[in-house]
């Protein structure tokens, strides 16, 4: 693709493959993963998991001035009949399964949350209608903890739905037991002054799938850290994503994929536009293939469009093989620019300028959107993605 | 009756932090129905002249008039140009990774004729183009110009020329990397449009091989950013026999 050959300025596409004893992913966290948050120092900014992120915006997250406030975030959650939701204290047994808070925002949003949101789908029950959570910013602090459990052979889709103005730092945790498969789309559309950091850890169960949509709009700080791992054979996922970041806003996915059985299968696909001067996208895309996951297919993508000058990307794929008994394995990371060439072929076919730029980012996010397989946040996306293309005419 | 007016038009761009005069005083006029060859050597001006028309921003115009039926062209944005009836067939097209040619020509064809065309007749008419142009149906599917052969590439813009209907379409070096059958099919192409008779056609070129199919009713010498002589078609033939070396140490002195 041209796309390929298009590194903008302030841009860096580095990725690598790495068939070796030292791990890579591993020595990208400063500190091993912990639940306790005293086991975090504060960080300074130029930790390899920290170096990419303003942390003089994260409003005290990070170290230890964030206090959760009364009027942090509202939830409401919408389940269809044979869910069970229910409101859970810390000591409940089914929190802390799926994964460990692998930084100091996590693990502080472990150590000081008061209750946990966990939201059950009972062994094969199969939904037709999907859960829906509303995250409503409330302009305070939270700190939250949401479990989403599926029992064997269970089908459900979840739309987690992230809007007005708050401090979130959350854990969320998908469990997904034998055979089970989930859809989940957490959509950050948040206020622009909202500041949001969170672990979604998935324990994906024996033959089970898991099919994650991640989509951010909106916010000031947006961290995110999609992780999966395997609870036996057979596991599948595919993580999806989808950005656009503004002027001033910085959006950060990191997601490590770890292969720790064998046989199973892992695709990532995130695409982000950006726009504006400040605009900031991070992308860090690590898999892991242990010794012992023969038989492992994975891939992983990033793509992103600039759209204008003083937006800047960082994008980081990296692919970690410890052993050599697999199906595939491969990687692929690209920065692209709208650039004035497009731009004059486009309107010396009388289109206007406007009109080019939206036929661009629509065409370059069409086919990701087709995938997230429901009709009502699809076209919500594209809705969106238009109204964030009118933003920067205004 | 379109007409195209170009006068004196002096034309500069940026390289290497220096200005540099390219298009050095060029007087024109085509007519629709016209046909006009522009013939040159290599770094004579004759893209920046097509460029300068469609209104591209790496060219700065210092000086003359263009004028499209008495419309000053220099003063509209490139897609004004393209609405108020230029085209320009690029020697160059771009990629655009994402756009489906079919929404690429939908959309084009929706701008240029102010009203999105009528579904039905519209898939007809872009079907019944593409296979005039010997294009696969699968084309319509690709993006636009994405992986696209050189012969493809030249296919797709004559394919726009059809359906756009301009008054006035500049072909850039249409015919570079063709080959003899490519060429015959683009040619029938350029001349199914001409054969209307409501186009004026700026036949941009190094070689004369083109002009064996199609058929200009003047030809212009360009050297050193002006046009150095004109005459019939006679004068091409001159060319195909002597070549442009007469010229270029005209235009070397200039």
């Amino acid at each position: 693709m041209a796309e390929a050959q298009n590194i903008p300025v302030g841009s860096t596409t580095a990725g690598q493959i790495a068939v070796a004893a030292e791990s890579t992913v591993a020595t990208r966290m400063s500190v091993p993963p912990s639940f306790d948050v005293a086991d975090f120092p504060v960080p300074h900014g130029r930790e390899e998991e920290w170096r990419f992120t303003p942390l003089e915006r994260l409003r005290g997250l990070h170290d230890g001035t964030a206090v959760a406030t009364g009027d942090g975030v509202k939830v409401d959650v919408q389940a269809p009949e044979g869910v069970v939701v229910e409101t859970v204290g810390r000591e409940d047994a089914r929190l802390g399964r799926a994964g460990t808070p692998v930084d100091r925002i996590a693990a502080q949003a472990y150590s000081v949350f008061e209750q946990a949101s966990v939201v059950t789908v009972p062994k094969e029950t199969v939904l037709t209608e999907p859960v829906r959570i509303a995250v409503h910013g409330q302009g305070g602090t939270a700190f939250a903890h949401q479990v989403i459990e599926l029992g064997a052979f269970a089908e459900a889709v979840v739309v987690i739905d992230h809007t007005g103005d708050a401090v979130l730092a959350a854990n969320v945790e998908y469990v997904l037991g034998d055979g089970a498969k989930l859809t989940v789309v957490s959509v950050q559309d948040w206020d622009d002054k909202a500041v949001h950091t969170a672990q979604h850890n998935a324990l994906i169960g024996r033959d089970a799938s898991f099919k994650s949509v991640v989509v951010t709009f909106g916010g000031d700080v947006v961290r995110l850290h999609p992780r999966v791992s395997y609870a036996g054979t057979g596991g599948e996922a595919e993580l999806l994503g989808l950005y656009f970041t503004d002027a001033g806003q910085h959006q950060e996915h990191r997601l490590l994929v770890t292969h720790n059985t064998p046989h199973c299968k892992s695709h990532v696909v995130y695409k982000g536009a950006l726009q504006g001067d400040g605009a900031h996208a991070v992308w860090i895309g690590d898999v892991l293939i242990e010794a012992k996951a023969e038989g492992t297919d994975t891939y992983e993508m990033n793509r992103n469009l600039v759209l204008t000058d003083g937006a800047r990307v960082d994008s980081v794929p990296n692919l970690e093989i410890e052993t050599g008994e697999i199906v595939g394995a491969g990687h692929a990371s690209t920065t692209g620019r709208f650039d004035d060439e497009q731009l004059f072929y486009l309107m010396a076919r009388g289109i206007a300028e406007q009109d080019a730029r939206r036929l661009v980012v629509r065409g370059f996010f069409a086919e990701l959107v087709q995938q997230i397989g429901v009709a009502d946040i699809e076209e919500r996306l594209l809705t969106r993605i238009e109204q964030e293309l009118e933003a920067s005419v205004a | 009756m379109a007409t195209l007016e170009i006068r004196d038009l002096h034309v500069t761009v940026e390289a290497d932090n220096a200005t540099k005069e390219i298009l050095k005083g060029v007087d024109l006029t085509v007519k629709q129905g016209e046909t006009h060859a522009i013939m040159g050597p290599n770094g004579s001006g004759k893209s920046t002249l097509a460029y300068s028309l469609a209104g591209h921003p790496k060219y700065t115009i210092t000086e003359g008039t263009v004028l499209l039926d008495g419309e000053d062209v220099l003063e509209m944005s490139v897609d004004e140009r393209a609405r108020a009836g230029l085209f320009l067939a690029m020697q160059y097209p771009v990629e655009v990774p994402g756009v489906s040619v079919s929404n690429f020509l939908r959309t084009s064809a929706t701008a240029v004729r102010g009203e999105a065309p009528k579904l039905r007749t519209w898939v007809k008419e872009v079907k019944e183009a593409m296979e005039r142009l010997h294009m696969d149906p699968a084309f319509a599917e690709r993006n636009v110009n994405e992986g696209f052969s050189g012969g493809e590439k030249k296919r797709h813009e004559i394919l726009q020329l059809e359906l756009l209907k301009p008054k006035m379409a500049i072909l850039d070096e249409t015919d570079s990397g063709l080959d003899v059958d490519a060429l015959r099919i683009v040619s029938e192409g350029v001349n199914r449009v001409r054969e209307t008779g409501e186009v004026g056609t700026l036949l941009i070129t190094h070689y004369t091989r083109i002009l064996r199919y199609i058929k200009p009713d003047h030809v212009h010498v360009f050297a050193g950013g002006r046009i150095v002589e004109s005459g019939g078609p006679e004068l091409a033939d001159k060319l195909e026999n002597e070549g442009y070396e007469a010229y270029v140490k005209g235009g070397a002195s200039a």
